[in-house]
């Protein structure tokens, strides 16, 4: 696999998901296991510029597949927009949802920008928009418990204003 | 030092740093992903193994055989260690049930074994070969069942609300049936499981006789003590460290299986252990909120003056457990000559029922500000007013006794005039918007502040640099940037010269995070240990310590003036301090308030609710942080829409056991759930609760919140449930009939 651009070859348990081989074998801690079921999108990263459960499908799945983790997008001092604009507007409280929200974040945007319709995009033929509510269904798979959704909002709204 | 006496003026209040809304110091951390959770500890111990934790299949019994044969041959198995190898553990006087140990089963999903093995795989699949022989025995799982038998109770709830099992001031009974307008109505709340995103977790390492858990809780002092007494072990050997925690919301306030089994894990297999709950796990081997079923009498003068109030609570917990205190606010929140408030416990074999974020307040609260609704109806009345006439500034159980501070008036006139109150219509049903039938709500929000004894050790080194350390925790609530503003602030340096370290049982004990204490005591105490340093550093540059003044890095006393790391030497100097409290909490009552205003829109056809508007209007003594404080209350007002539309446990009574139990079952809001919402604070030191003037808000933000939403959907569609959660199947077949 690569792996926020480099490339990491192991030998796995075939039982073994994506997530533990990040977490366990990478030692890449920064993607969270939060249900292992594919229940709260803790464990969300980015196979191939998708984001996807990284706890629902196996690690052997993804032989040769690029895979972006929240260590990819940036790091302590050199924040991706989305992790200032995180910081910015306090869209975390104990932190451990916030690399799955964040991955989630960036590549929402990238789905409207590329016209991918969701289930609240009224008119399957226009363009799909940067609204709330839009933000609000697109996000829904990533639980906080913290409650943060209000902030997390507003800073995915910053980003993509300062990006269109 | 003892706070014993208001505070008077003090460098807090300078509020150069304290009070402002910066962001985070973890932030950068917590948004990369290089904040180390307690499983994610591959650092700190070599070679560790995996642990898999099987819970008991059975709600009540014993275990009467284990062939552990299959999974001992399977691939990779290092150790097993089952209930049967050991008699029951000792326990904390915190935990009910036993946390491992012996045959006997208490609850469903209770711990029986461990599984260590070399990978995550293959302790998960060799525990999954356990064979196990149960004799199941009848249990009581059914709490309206149970009801007539149980008994009076009383409690504290270990994490704040505090009532006696029976109370009474002058003459309900004789008040209620005098009073021209009443209500007695029965309200119910269900179970209801923290699901902290975090699973609760440790890596267990002994070296000798010692034993070091990295681990994700609450109260280190608390767990430590509690480790050592279950493992029968002296503290002194007992480390623990949770430098981040994923949540806890009081599902992390007590030592939990995982420590004791990552630690018996680790003995057996002579290596570190590391092990998680399966999110499955959870609900049933850990605690959960109890469900109440609560009668409400208000009796009151055609005026809205009440005249007599009653909150009986019943709920249901393990032998030897408590009640949810769901009556508590009760004693407090309104006036009234007449009162009576009372719990009964029920004997119940279903999990262990314990806090869970503001416990009693929030299901009290669920159904007392939906009887003051009610009431207020019935009387013809404004909510707001009717809430305004009742109004008191003393304890109404001891009228010598007066708030600290008290503005749920001023919450509610606040709130009202920010959220369009005045469009709400006194009809329900009236409003329509398309498919919506929509309607506002307000609640009052009411949670006591406690205050905590608690240490911490500050450090000034050559050049400057202040370092702070405390067991105190930061479970989300911003305790890192609050602790680091309040050294800034004492010792006059920058916000980034400061570090904070937390949450190791080496430092010195704090308040830890429970009860919404632990903001305003953990700063308290590192208020305390600056006062110290600060004296300290004046007396050895020989100034006078009473008029020394810290600022922009430097020490200043008449002309003299040097710089604070010259002071330090390059040595450095260390203070330490505990805040400590003498009767101010037994002279006054210090109490936080909110208005919560919720608008609604209810689906005409189906009875699907959807939040629309949120505002909270809160008094909580000086903010430190309104940035991460604004946090804690939109994340608890979040909760607080769990709790009113989507969260339940639901109760297998012929089995005794939770049968949601993951996050697919389990409900909880996501973002589609919850509108933009809106916080005010109220201006307001309070000099009564500590030096910092501060007081708790973690947990006001939930309090009152479900009925706010209750009673928002009974104005939009004249519908009144009385039931939480209160899901559309409730609701549709009693729509108003609309074309
Ligand atoms: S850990 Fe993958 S969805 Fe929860
Ligand atoms: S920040 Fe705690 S779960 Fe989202």
């Amino acid at each position: 696999m690569r792996v926020n651009g480099d490339v990491r070859a192991i030998q796995l348990d075939t039982r073994t998901t994506l997530l533990d081989a990040l977490r366990e074998h990478l030692q890449l801690t920064g993607s969270k296991k939060g249900c292992d079921h594919g229940q709260c999108g803790a464990c969300t990263v980015m196979v191939n510029g998708q984001r996807i459960y990284s706890c629902l499908t196996l690690a052997v799945m993804h032989d040769g597949d690029a895979i972006t983790t929240i260590e990819g997008l940036g790091q302590p001092g050199n924040l991706h927009p989305m992790q200032a604009a995180f910081v910015r507007h306090d869209g975390y409280q104990c932190g451990y949802c916030t690399p799955g929200q964040i991955c989630a974040s960036v590549a929402a945007l990238e789905e409207i920008k590329a016209g991918v319709p969701s289930h609240v995009t009224a008119d399957l033929m226009a363009m799909p928009q940067v609204t709330a509510e839009e933000l609000r269904e697109r996000m829904s798979g990533n639980i906080c418990r913290c409650g943060a959704y209000s902030n997390i909002v507003d800073a995915i709204t910053e980003v993509a204003g300062r990006q269109a | 030092m003892k706070f014993d006496t208001p505070a008077t003026s003090n460098p807090i209040d300078q509020l150069k740093v304290v009070g402002h809304p910066v962001d985070r110091i973890d932030g950068p951390r917590k948004t990369t992903g290089t904040a180390p959770y307690a499983y994610e500890r591959h650092d700190v111990a070599r070679n560790q193994a995996y642990g898999h934790v099987l819970g008991a299949g059975i709600g009540k019994g014993r275990v009467t055989a284990m062939d552990t044969a299959a999974a001992r041959a399977a691939p990779g198995v290092v150790a097993i260690v089952t209930t049967l190898d050991m008699p029951r553990l000792e326990k904390g006087p915190r935990n009910t049930a036993s946390l491992f140990g012996g045959p006997d089963v208490q609850h469903y999903h209770q711990a029986i074994a461990v599984v260590v093995a070399e990978t995550f795989e293959q302790a998960r699949d060799a525990a999954a070969m356990i064979r196990v022989e149960y004799a199941r025995q009848p249990g009581r799982f059914d709490l309206a069942a149970e009801g007539p038998k149980a008994q009076l109770a009383s409690a504290e709830s270990g994490e704040g609300g505090a009532a006696p099992q029976e109370d009474r001031t002058g003459d309900f009974e004789g008040a209620f049936a005098r009073a021209p307008v009443k209500l007695d109505e029965t309200y119910t709340t269900p179970d209801e499981s923290h699901a902290m995103m975090e699973p609760h977790a440790t890596i267990a390492a002994w070296d000798g006789e010692t034993l070091t858990l990295w681990t994700s809780n609450q109260m280190i002092a608390w767990g430590r003590t509690d480790v050592a007494k279950t493992l029968g072990i002296p503290e002194e050997n007992v480390r623990l460290d949770s430098p981040f925690i994923g949540g806890g919301f009081g599902g992390k306030l007590f030592l939990r299986a995982d420590a004791v089994l990552a630690a018996l894990g680790a003995k057996a297999a002579r290596r570190p252990v590391k092990l998680a709950l399966a999110r499955p796990l959870m609900a049933n081997n850990t605690t959960h909120r109890p469900a109440t079923i609560q009668r409400i009498r208000i009796g009151a003068q055609p005026d809205g003056r009440i005249t007599a109030i009653a909150h009986e609570s019943l709920s249901g917990d393990l032998e030897g457990g408590g009640p949810e205190t769901a009556v508590a606010q009760t004693k407090l929140l309104y006036a009234g000559a007449n009162r009576l408030t009372a719990m009964r416990l029920a004997v119940l074999d279903l999990p262990e029922g314990n806090a869970m974020r503001a416990p009693g307040e929030a299901p009290g609260l669920m159904a007392l500000e939906v009887a003051m609704d009610e009431m207020a109806e019935r009387l013809g009345i404004d909510p707001i007013a009717f809430r305004v006439v009742n109004d008191t500034q003393v304890d109404p159980e001891a009228p010598d006794r007066p708030f600290s501070q008290r503005q749920l008036i001023e919450c509610l006139r606040t709130g009202a005039e920010r959220f369009g109150w005045s469009r709400r219509s006194a009809t329900p049903g009236q409003r329509r918007e398309g498919r919506w039938l929509v309607g506002m709500g307000v609640a009052a929000g009411f949670r006591n502040n406690l205050v905590m004894a608690s240490g911490a050790r500050v450090r000034l080194d050559g050049s400057g640099g202040v370092t702070v350390e405390t067991d105190m925790t930061d479970i989300g609530t911003g305790s890192y940037t609050i602790i680091a503003q309040t050294a800034a602030e004492m010792m006059g340096v920058p916000l980034d010269r400061v570090t904070v370290r937390l949450g190791d049982s080496s430092f010195p004990v704090s308040a830890g995070s429970g009860g919404q204490w632990g903001g305003n005591s953990s700063t308290a105490g590192v208020y305390a240990a600056c006062v110290k340093l600060r004296e300290a550093v004046a007396q050895r540059l020989g100034f006078n310590s009473a008029e020394a003044v810290f600022a922009d890095g430097e020490v200043r006393a008449g002309n003299h003036s040097a710089p604070l790391g010259q002071a330090a030497g390059a040595d450095g100097m260390v203070a330490e301090d505990t805040i400590e409290y003498g009767d101010l909490a037994k002279r006054y009552q210090q109490s936080t308030f909110a208005g919560h205003f919720v608008e609604v829109g209810v689906d005409a056809a189906t009875g699907e609710t959807r939040v629309r508007r949120m505002l909270a209007v809160c008094a909580a003594g000086r903010i430190l942080n309104p940035k991460s404080a604004r946090s804690q209350v939109i994340g608890a007002m979040t909760m607080g829409v769990g709790a009113a539309l989507m969260e339940e446990l639901a109760v297998d009574k012929r089995h005794g056991f939770f049968v949601n139990h993951d996050l697919a079952g389990y409900e909880v809001p996501v973002h589609a759930d919850i509108p933009h919402q809106e916080v005010i604070f109220l201006d307001e030191v309070d000099p009564i609760s500590s030096p910092m003037k501060a007081k708790g808000v973690g947990e006001l933000g939930i309090c009152g919140v479900g009925a706010a939403v209750a009673n928002a959907m009974y104005n939009a569609t004249g519908v009144r449930l009385r039931d939480y959660p209160m899901t559309l199947d409730k609701m549709i077949d009693r729509l108003p009939q609309v074309v």
